[in-house]
């Protein structure tokens, strides 16, 4: 590899600025230096570690890249190397190999998949076989419990604005998103394949309750046809619309978490918080860091099941953050940001002044009926 | 008639050439066509000795014309006509045949295909050489006086440069004051010199000079003519106050009402509504905004010299100028832009032309350096380089090139005269320039504190702004906290610069500044004669630069213009009187009225021609030729080009306007970027030339498909629609019509040349030649017409 490598991710170009390192939000309590992989790989001796793991593909070293090169392709290609070597934590080799055998890293079961949706009275795509919009669960959503509510809480306002989503139920498996981030490229194209074969032909629209999933189907799927949307994108169109109705909440004050995927992968900033601030007795405040600059959860790129160096939590930064804006509720639109942020509330202490909500969650809450 | 004699010459250019070209073969070859009487190689056919054996060959063997084949006549046209003169013979009875650039360097790839590509090229120039004629160049007499836009110290220096060698100058300017951007500086680096006290001079001599009349608020709205007889319209904007009257005793400021931001202190203090721009402008003259004027009236009520004006309208000028200077400068990137920096969200963000003000006495804060959220002390200032610049993701790609040396220039000041402490971050420290180094060392030595590492984010600290950035000498994350962090942002072209030049038709290059004619042989030139650029309008520069420019451009102005004539190019159009009907179709085409009536006949207005040959194919008698592109020069050129066509080759015409285009062509040689070498180049005035006719008559005689490349925008705009007629016919006679293909290639996109020329052969391949039926239907369709 070497210099093709460097080739391969436009790295050639690199100037040696370290916007990379100083931008990459680990950077003070790990050793992971992308800039001075880079600088080795120009001299043709590696040196990297164990650190490689702790990235969180937060993207902020691309994004900042003044010379548009791609330092994190360059990191889940040093992963993937060392997963063909097998030198991986055990716990995201044990993620993987849940990936592999039940279809979600946590190895619950396959068949459970769909439990989620019991009572909600939506069908699969089996039995619904002229439906044109698709569900798409996150492992997290369909597992997690807490995820879950917020999955059902979506289901709940596309119903009152009169959209009837199928889903996939157990026919579903990971969208492989940090599979490939993990750098197991291979068990990627089986589950991309699956999914593909199981979405079938006739859905035109493909909405996902996480970020991760829908940047995975738009940029590393590949022959996709259906239109893929985030939730949050899907949502703000009916509002457009004049299909979603929303009435008001009690006056409260809420603050908007850019997840990494939606926002600086995706450009995705302006729908969240046009839906928020739909809902009367919202106000929307922002944090100091927002949108592009929005601090990463720990959420991505594996650590998800990977520890990652001591020190303490960026959740529990952010939730700080939060705080600090006067906001009592921290709304955000990814199951792996909701799970992180919530831990960080416990171990900030904060539970009794801010509570971490899915912008699903709020909407249903708004909704005429409830 | 006499037969023609013809000399050949090619040329090895020690190498270059013959590495790739077998000059010998092309020798041989030449030395048996019917006219040649001598044909050589040399080493380097422009050298001294090269050139006098040439005009002895000429003498001693009576030659009447000459073909060359070296390099771009870009490089050496002159010095083989002037060889020509030396030797007796008219310049236009030489022909000069590109196997440089459009060949050797193109082709290195295979020695056998550019030996024959060669070949074809110097059999083409043979046979139009048999055509070719003596021409005069014509001259025409012109103004002595300059329009100079913009007045920054460029154009200031340009202004008095001009008007001291005796020319009578206008210099525009659309604000009202001049001094531009450097009015605004302190001191200025490598010496550290007050800014003010170099430049305030020169504006009052500006206000003095005899030669020169200043215009301020004023915006150039057109500029019509041709070189040497330029008509400007210029707009004046009211100033509101009578500038020959105004005492500038400020009553009428301190009697206004109407608060508003100070451009002068980048918005950082108040003005009124009536107000002087700065201390030392000029006009030293008060000046309404009438933006935010409420014509309440209380100036004029206070005004002891009742020089107020607020029916004052704006007018029209209109100049007649011999030549035109561009220096309209720069402005600085939004900081806003910059997302990562939160300026606009910290008060104590700053730019580096607000920390310029902040340390000025005129300044926002009267010379304290204070923090603008709570005035509080400023102890500890960092400077951000590269904010923005040298970022090809998101911002500008290029370097901004003076903010290296003006932050060491701030940073030293800070340590002398307000002895705080300042951090530098930096990717590269640029310091290349007399004293420019020794700079470096000085803020090094003074306590500057350097920090190798862009500036990754900037937020709020706990007393503070944090910047947090990679020491990446260290390979350590610091976050550190200053009071004032200044964020050198870089120049950008002036707002108004395109807009300018789609009214005047300047040339703009992918950075957006104006495109030089060359960027090291042809620094202040542009592609129109007649009219120069100096200053930041071609890119960032420092005030020294900005001068050495100004006075550069000051100099071909009057290189062009000092001998009261300028000399026009004989290659126009001309009118076969006898077979000319005065129908007027080609006075309908021509786009800037340049043919008129004449006893019932077309005549060319020579100088004001600019020879784009648009009215060559709309003459339904063909009455009407173009001068050393004509009919039949064009077509020997095509038969020559093709002569050497075996069967089963395929090969393709392309048809490159003279100027533009074939500057991108030669860009593509000087960058040796590899085409294929079926592509044979034929040089012409412009795409307008090219009728119906032409390109039947390229595939009548054996072209298997045709690129067009025109490099002027407005000729692609104004006669693409023909082009396209043409095809129609194209197809009518049995040709399909995507073996031609057309495009405007601008010069900064020069490179898109190649990918034209490789994908069109590759798609011409696939359709394989034309056949000889199809070229035996085309004559016939030619001749029935």
């Amino acid at each position: 590899m070497k210099l093709e490598a460097l080739s391969r991710h436009e790295l050639l170009a690199c100037m040696q600025c370290g916007v990379c390192v100083g931008s990459c939000p680990l950077s003070t309590r790990s050793t992971l230096n992308v800039r001075r992989i880079t600088a080795s790989l120009m001299t043709k001796s590696l040196e990297v570690g164990d650190e490689l793991w702790d990235c969180t593909t937060c993207y902020l070293c691309v994004y900042r890249c003044p010379r548009g090169t791609k330092p994190l392709d360059l990191i889940i290609e040093l992963r993937s190397e060392r997963v063909e070597a097998g030198k991986i934590p055990p716990t995201l080799r044990d993620s993987l190999e849940n990936t592999f055998k039940q279809g979600n890293p946590w190895g619950k079961s396959r068949v459970k998949r769909g439990e989620w949706a019991s009572g909600l009275g939506i069908k699969r795509l089996l039995e619904l076989e002229d439906s044109k919009i698709l569900l798409f669960t996150c492992c997290a959503s369909a597992y997690d419990p807490r995820a879950q509510e917020a999955a059902r809480a979506l289901v709940k306002v596309l119903k009152a604005a009169g959209v009837e989503p199928a889903f996939l139920g157990e026919d579903e498996v990971c969208c492989g998103n940090e599979v490939y981030n993990i750098g197991e490229l291979g068990l990627f194209e089986e589950l991309m394949e699956t999914n593909k074969a199981n979405m079938g032909e006739g859905v035109e629209t493909i909405i996902t309750t996480s970020p991760h999933c829908y940047y995975a189907f738009k940029n590393r799927y590949l022959g996709l046809k259906a239109e893929v949307l985030h939730y949050t994108q899907f949502l703000a169109r009916l509002l457009d619309e004049g299909l979603l109705k929303l009435k008001g909440l009690a006056d409260v004050v809420v603050t908007y978490h850019d997840p990494c995927y939606l926002g600086r992968r995706s450009g995705v900033y302006e729908e969240p918080r046009k839906l928020l601030k739909a809902i009367r007795g919202v106000k929307l405040v922002e944090m100091e860091r927002s949108r592009s600059r929005s601090l990463c959860c720990e959420g991505g790129g594996g650590r998800m099941w990977f520890e990652g160096p001591p020190g303490r939590r960026l959740a529990e930064v952010r939730v700080v953050e939060a705080s600090s804006t006067g906001a009592s509720i921290l709304a955000t639109a990814c199951p792996f940001c909701l799970a992180n942020l919530e831990d960080g509330v416990k171990t900030a202490g904060l539970e009794d002044k801010l509570r971490v909500m899915d912008v699903a969650e709020l909407l249903a809450q708004a909704l005429p009926s409830s | 008639m006499p037969q023609p004699k013809v000399g050949v010459f090619i040329c090895r250019c020690g190498g270059n050439i013959s590495d790739t070209v077998d000059c010998d073969h092309l020798r041989e070859k030449a030395s048996k066509w019917s006219y040649v009487v001598v044909a050589r190689v040399e080493d380097y056919l422009c050298s001294k000795p090269s050139q006098d054996r040439l005009v002895e060959a000429i003498k001693s063997r009576g030659l009447d014309r000459v073909v060359v084949a070296c390099c771009t006549p870009r490089m050496h046209l002159s010095t083989f006509h002037d060889a020509m003169r030396r030797a007796g013979l008219n310049p236009y009875m030489l022909e000069f045949v590109n196997i440089r650039e459009q060949c050797s360097w193109v082709h290195a790839d295979d020695k056998e295909a550019a030996t024959k590509k060669a070949l074809r090229l110097l059999k083409g120039g043979y046979e139009r050489c048999l055509e070719l004629e003596p021409l005069e160049p014509m001259e025409e007499p012109c103004r002595k006086e300059v329009l100079v836009i913009g007045g920054g110290i460029a154009g200031i220096t340009c202004s008095l440069e001009l008007a001291d060698k005796g020319y009578k100058v206008y210099l525009v300017e659309k604000g009202p004051s001049i001094g531009g951007n450097m009015a605004k500086l302190t001191k200025v680096f490598p010496t550290l010199d007050c800014a003010q006290c170099i430049l305030t001079p020169k504006m009052a001599e500006v206000s003095r000079h005899p030669n020169i009349t200043l215009l301020t608020l004023s915006e150039v709205e057109n500029i019509e003519g041709y070189p040497g007889n330029y008509t400007v319209k210029v707009k004046v904007k009211p100033r509101g106050v009578d500038v020959s009257k105004c005492a500038g005793c400020g009553i009428c400021s301190k009697a206004c009402p109407v608060e508003v931001d100070d451009e002068y202190n980048e918005n950082r203090s108040k003005r009124k509504a009536i107000y002087v721009p700065f201390p030392q402008a000029v006009p030293y003259a008060y000046v309404i905004d009438f933006s935010a004027c409420t014509r309440c009236g209380a100036c004029i009520e206070k005004c002891p010299r009742d020089a107020i004006r607020l029916d004052e309208e704006e007018s029209q000028l209109e100049l007649k100028v011999g030549g035109v200077v561009v220096a309209v400068g720069y402005e600085l990137l939004d900081a806003k832009l910059l997302e990562d920096y939160g300026y606009g969200q910290y008060p104590d963000v700053i730019t580096m032309m607000e920390l310029e003000r902040l340390t000025s006495l005129f300044g926002p804060t009267k010379g304290l350096l204070r923090k603008f959220s709570d005035q509080s002390e400023v102890k500890k200032i960092a400077i951000v380089l590269c904010a923005g610049s040298r970022d090809r993701n998101r911002y500008v790609p290029y370097c901004s090139k003076v903010c290296c040396m003006y932050s060491l220039k701030q940073a030293v000041l800070l340590r002398e005269q307000f002895g705080v402490e300042v951090w530098i971050f930096y990717t590269d420290i640029r310091a290349a320039g007399k004293g420019y180094e020794e700079l470096y060392v000085k803020a090094q030595e003074s306590g500057v504190v350097f920090v190798r590492g862009r500036v990754a984010e900037i937020r709020r600290g706990e007393h503070g702004l944090l910047v947090r950035a990679e020491n990446t000498l260290l390979g350590k994350v610091m976050e550190e906290e200053f009071d004032l962090v200044a964020l050198a942002t870089p120049m950008i072209p002036p707002s108004g610069l395109r807009q300018l030049a789609d009214k005047v038709s300047l040339p703009i290059g992918e950075d957006g500044f104006i495109q030089e004619k060359h960027p090291k042989l042809g620094p202040v030139d542009l592609l129109r004669a007649g009219i120069y650029a100096c200053g930041c309008a071609l890119g960032p520069r420092d005030v020294r630069d900005s001068v050495a420019d100004a006075l550069a451009a000051s100099s071909r102005v009057d290189t062009f213009l000092r001998r009261g004539v300028v000399i026009s190019s004989p290659e126009k159009p001309w009118v076969y009187w006898e077979q000319c009907d005065g129908c007027g179709a080609c006075m309908e085409v021509c786009p800037i009225a340049a043919i008129e009536l004449k006893e019932g006949k077309a005549a060319v207005k020579v100088v004001s021609c600019i020879g784009c040959g648009a009215c060559i194919p709309a003459c339904p008698k063909s009455a009407i030729d173009f001068k050393n592109y004509t009919r039949r020069q064009l077509e020997a050129q095509l038969k020559g080009l093709l002569a050497e066509k075996r069967e089963g080759d395929v090969v393709i015409v392309a048809f490159v306007e003279k100027n533009i285009a074939y500057t991108g062509l030669d860009f593509l040689g000087l960058d040796r970027v590899n085409y294929p070498a079926e592509t044979l180049p034929i040089a012409i005035p412009s795409s307008a030339i090219l009728g119906r006719d032409l390109l039947l008559k390229a595939f009548m005689l054996g072209a298997d498909g045709i690129v067009v490349i025109e490099g002027q925008k407005w000729v692609d705009e104004a006669f693409r629609w023909r082009f396209e007629e043409a095809l129609a016919s194209l197809e009518e006679a049995g040709v399909e019509s995507t073996r031609v293909y057309y495009s405007l290639i601008e010069l900064p996109a020069y490179r898109k040349i190649a990918d034209i020329l490789r994908t069109h052969t590759s798609m011409v391949r696939d359709l394989g030649p034309l056949g000889a039926e199809e070229r035996v239907r085309l004559s016939r369709a030619m001749e029935a017409r």
